[in-house]
């Protein structure tokens, strides 16, 4: 930093710019002057005409110019030559990324770097002093336009305030006009959640609504029926109803866990559940289903603990206790994860006794 | 008529055209005033500046995207050139998304520039308004621009969340639905905002497409009108500076705007765009191909937000379990941190500049910055909320910390909710206390001078250190006291010029070293005058 000091400047005299005298650098000192600009330091960074010290930067510089252009050329071979499609296996084609970002980025480094030491090093070291013009506007000013406003608005007031049919015809006409601005942007966009005919919200693809009034199938994720001899002792798997489009993202709120207790546990989990309202009888031998989304954010709640039947949602860590009807221990989450009533149809699959009897997924302000 | 030769002619175009210019526009004054205004100059002053680059670098790589982007969630059988995935059944806007990274020549390396430079984009904003907040520049006359800085983070905000909404892989997927979740948890109305924005049950056919048009078009809109404001305002209102020799509150003191400092501009403009270009090609980020199509019924574990995110994400996993129940009604614990958080932490402190000019009940103008140490009580503030948003971000992490480091989750969270209360409140003690530490070494080395690390016996066999006084001293010796500047105060002896400034040249001096500035009341030490150090002992 410039140790300069500054005392009260003399401020310069205005030139004549039509003097054919001046040279073109007092013109643009007049030009400052007029900016209100004062030039304290402008010299060169260099000790006399070429100096050593100045050809080395401009030595660094034209270096500098050069790689850019050099990895610019290497950049653009890359991006022709190089095989770039993907193929398994390939290798060659797992650089062509890296080899991108890398030449383009020497390439725009070197720029950037060569324009800097242009800027810092070659050219003159340069201290300006401009003057602010802060605050306010003049006093007269503020009071011309004040009063202009508020004769603007006196005479559009005026108007109305002599001639009451047009006040009343303005605000008739007006609100109007602007709700008509609004309701068709944001008209279209409102639907009801609660539609009578198909409450989403509160059913899901178990429900045999969904499927011409017969029972619903547990199904994997290709379609086909599960038996219960297909999930082994102390096994989970994660079921959708075997309704078409099941197992896709039109029933996102549909997963389910279906777990296959061990004995202890699921003697323990059954007394839990016959004490319960909702949940007695819902299990089928040492089976049991939860809805799989999580009650807090609606992330799938899929880490299943096998040793301390503890179900986690890795997104929010909400943890569930499975023996105790998935009741939340830990975590944002507030409520319990919905227990599916299970069955066994006459061909031995499992099929859904009915929808979840409480409301799957996140919760909300209505919920019953 | 004489005939006019053809050199004088082109000699001649530019003035002509110079002239037709100016008659048209009348732009000579405010064109030559542009070129000369003063700009003041210091490091911290080009964060803003990393923003906007990264800014006009997302909307370069951004518009390449959209050329290869489908918006669609139409259910399509992939056929594509990544074989793991060939005959799954995914969305159009995945499938194109797998497209423009496998099938699109450089695909993979704009997709990765436009994530990068948008992960860079906020950090830039953040450590820019913390650079702002620090130095007090949002005080009088600048304080619409802090607004205007705040809402464009919100903006940045929105688009990022939209933007890695788009692929509609495994990870995108899931944090639509947690959106879903945080709209359904607004009182009364949440069903309804959450079926109107996704068209129906979560998630429907058509929010990509709603996405993409504000992730293309109404937030890059927004975002282009306010960073105009705010270079607009920057520019009319006068940058701020630090102070320091000559400067007043009145003057700006730096170099013109042309040729230096544009100069600078555009070097520094290729040095970000080139480090996004090193980050894109080394750094693989977003693989949307390892994370598969969303289902809903899959997620895998470690599934993070992008970081400006995470801290919201974070407070969502430390908020605890409170459920409020109105009647039949009843308001969930997310709607607390994800509705209410999110909606305070980004308009409350655009209040900051009047609240903290209403307490102080200081109405002049500021163009001087103030060193963070002159102001600790801001500065303590400033740390509370840094803390908060920290333990955030790491708590949006805290299952991957629990897993790396061998700590249970269970843990985390609870050090997450406690440290969100304590440490918040040590950091502002902390902070406060540090700043005036730093103010009072400040008022020491101006009072007595710079420690020079000599120490000198007294007759009576004291021992005292030599302090070079900075100012003019009494007849004693002794330095008068000096008024704190607000600047930088010297405290070691080169800063003074005590020591011979550095020689130039990387492996050999290139110029002769300058002499060696001597004090007379110190001579410099060379060899034949230096006395052997024994221990005093004969």
């Amino acid at each position: 930093m410039t140790t300069l000091h500054h005392d009260a400047p003399d401020a310069p005299e205005p030139v004549d710019v039509d003097d054919p005298r001046l040279s073109r650098f007092e013109i643009v000192k007049e030009g400052l002057r007029r900016d209100e600009i004062e030039l304290v330091t402008y010299e060169s960074q260099f000790h006399g005409t070429n100096s050593k010290a100045e050809k080395r930067v401009v030595r660094n510089i034209a270096l500098l110019f050069i790689i850019a252009g050099v990895a610019a050329f290497a950049f653009l071979a890359f991006y022709i030559f190089w095989p770039w499609r993907f193929e398994l296996g390939s290798t060659t084609s797992d650089y062509y990324t890296p080899l991108l970002g890398i030449s383009l980025a020497i390439s725009l480094f070197a720029v950037g770097f060569a324009i800097l030491s242009w800027a810092k090093k070659l050219l003159p070291h340069e201290v300006s002093i401009q003057a602010r013009h802060d605050g306010a506007s003049p006093t007269d000013e503020q009071k011309i336009t004040g009063q202009t406003m508020i004769f603007v608005g006196d005479e559009l007031n005026q108007g109305v305030q002599r001639r009451p049919l047009l006040k009343g015809a303005i605000g008739f006409g007006l609100a109007p006009i602007g709700l008509v601005a609004a309701a068709p942007l944001i008209g279209g966009l409102i639907e009801n959640p609660h539609k009578a005919d198909q409450p989403d919200l509160f059913t899901t693809g178990f429900s045999p609504v969904k499927n011409g009034g017969n029972l619903v199938r547990l199904t994997r994720d290709d379609g086909t029926p599960i038996r219960p001899e297909d999930v082994s002792t102390g096994g989970q798997m994660t079921v959708f109803p075997g309704v078409p489009h099941g197992a896709t993202n039109e029933y996102a709120d549909s997963p389910t866990l279906l777990i296959h207790l061990r004995a202890d546990d699921a003697e323990e989990t059954r007394n839990n559940a016959a004490a319960d309202r909702r949940n007695a009888g819902s299990m089928w031998g040492n089976y049991v289903a939860y809805s799989k989304i999580c009650t807090h954010a609606g992330c799938p709640a899929s880490l299943y603990e096998q040793q301390t039947n503890r179900l986690l949602c890795p997104c929010h860590q909400s943890q569930f206790l499975i023996t105790r009807n998935a009741q939340p221990i830990f975590g944002p989450a507030t409520r319990r994860l919905p227990m599916l009533p299970l069955g066994v149809d006459e061909e031995g699959y499992f099929v859904a006794t009915s929808d979840f009897k409480d409301t799957v997924g996140p919760d909300f302000w209505e919920r019953p | 008529m004489k005939r006019r030769t053809g050199k004088a002619d082109l000699q001649q175009a530019p003035v002509t055209f110079a002239k037709g210019v100016d008659e048209r526009f009348q732009a000579s004054t405010p064109l030559r005033a542009l070129l000369n205004k003063v700009f003041p100059d210091h490091w911290s002053f080009l964060l803003g500046e990393i923003a906007l680059f990264s800014f006009i670098i997302l909307l370069l790589t951004g518009v390449f995207l959209t050329l290869f982007f489908d918006p669609s969630m139409t259910e399509t059988a992939y056929q594509g050139a990544y074989p793991a995935l060939r005959g799954t059944e995914m969305s159009q806007a995945y499938a194109s998304s797998l497209h423009l990274s496998f099938e699109v020549r450089g695909g993979l390396f704009m997709r990765q520039m436009h994530h990068w430079a948008a992960l860079l984009f906020m950090a830039a904003i953040v450590v820019h308004m913390l650079r702002i907040f620090f130095t007090g520049a949002y005080r009088k006359p600048r304080e619409i621009n802090w607004v205007i800085g705040m809402a464009l983070f919100l903006l940045g905000f929105l688009a990022g969340f939209t933007g890695y909404s788009l692929p509609d892989d495994g990870l995108s997927g899931t944090g639509l639905r947690i959106a879903s979740a945080i709209m359904l948890s607004i009182p009364v109305v949440g069903t309804w905002v959450s079926a109107s924005i996704f068209g129906g049950e979560f998630p429907g056919h058509l929010i990509i497409g709603r996405f993409y048009i504000a992730h293309v078009l109404l937030i890059p809109g927004g975002l282009l009108a306010l960073i105009s404001v705010h270079l607009g305002l920057v520019f009319k209102q006068k940058h701020t500076q630090w102070p320091g020799p000559m400067r007043t509150n009145t003057n700006v003191v730096g170099e013109r705007m042309f040729p230096r400092y544009a100069l600078k501009q555009g070097g520094f403009f290729m040095a970000v765009f080139g480090t996004v270009a090193l980050l894109a090609g080394l750094f693989q980020i977003n693989p949307i191909w390892l994370f598969g199509p969303y289902r809903a019924s899959e997620v895998s574990s470690a599934s993070q937000p992008d970081w400006y995110v995470m801290f919201l994400d974070g407070l969502v996993r430390l908020m605890p379990n409170w459920q409020i129940y109105i009647g039949d009604y009843s308001i969930p614990p997310l709607f607390w941190p994800a509705v209410v958080g999110l909606g305070f932490f980004t308009t409350a402190p655009m209040a900051w500049p009047w609240l903290e000019a209403r307490k102080t009940g200081d109405k002049r103008i500021h163009n001087l910055l103030e060193r963070p140490r002159d102001n600790p009580e801001r500065v303590g503030i400033g740390s509370m909320a840094v803390t908060f948003f920290l333990i955030g971000t790491i708590s949006g992490a805290n299952d991957v910390i629990a897993d790396k480091f061998h700590i249970s989750l269970n843990a985390m969270t609870w050090a997450g909710r406690i440290g969100l209360i304590v440490l918040p409140a040590l950091a502002y003690y902390l902070a406060v206390r540090i700043c005036l530490g730093l103010q009072q070494h400040d008022r020491e080395v101006l009072a007595h001078g710079v420690e020079t690390g000599i120490i000198r016996r007294l007759p009576n066999g004291q021992f005292v250190e030599v302090h070079q006084p900075l100012g003019p001293v009494d007849d004693h010796g002794h330095p008068l006291p000096l008024e704190y500047g607000g600047w930088v105060v010297p405290k070691k002896m080169n800063r003074v010029g005590a020591l011979a400034p550095a020689v130039k040249g990387f492996f050999y001096p290139v110029e002769k070293p300058s002499e060696a500035p001597v004090s007379p009341g110190m001579p410099p030490v060379s060899g034949d005058t230096r006395e052997e150090i024994t221990s005093g002992r004969k």
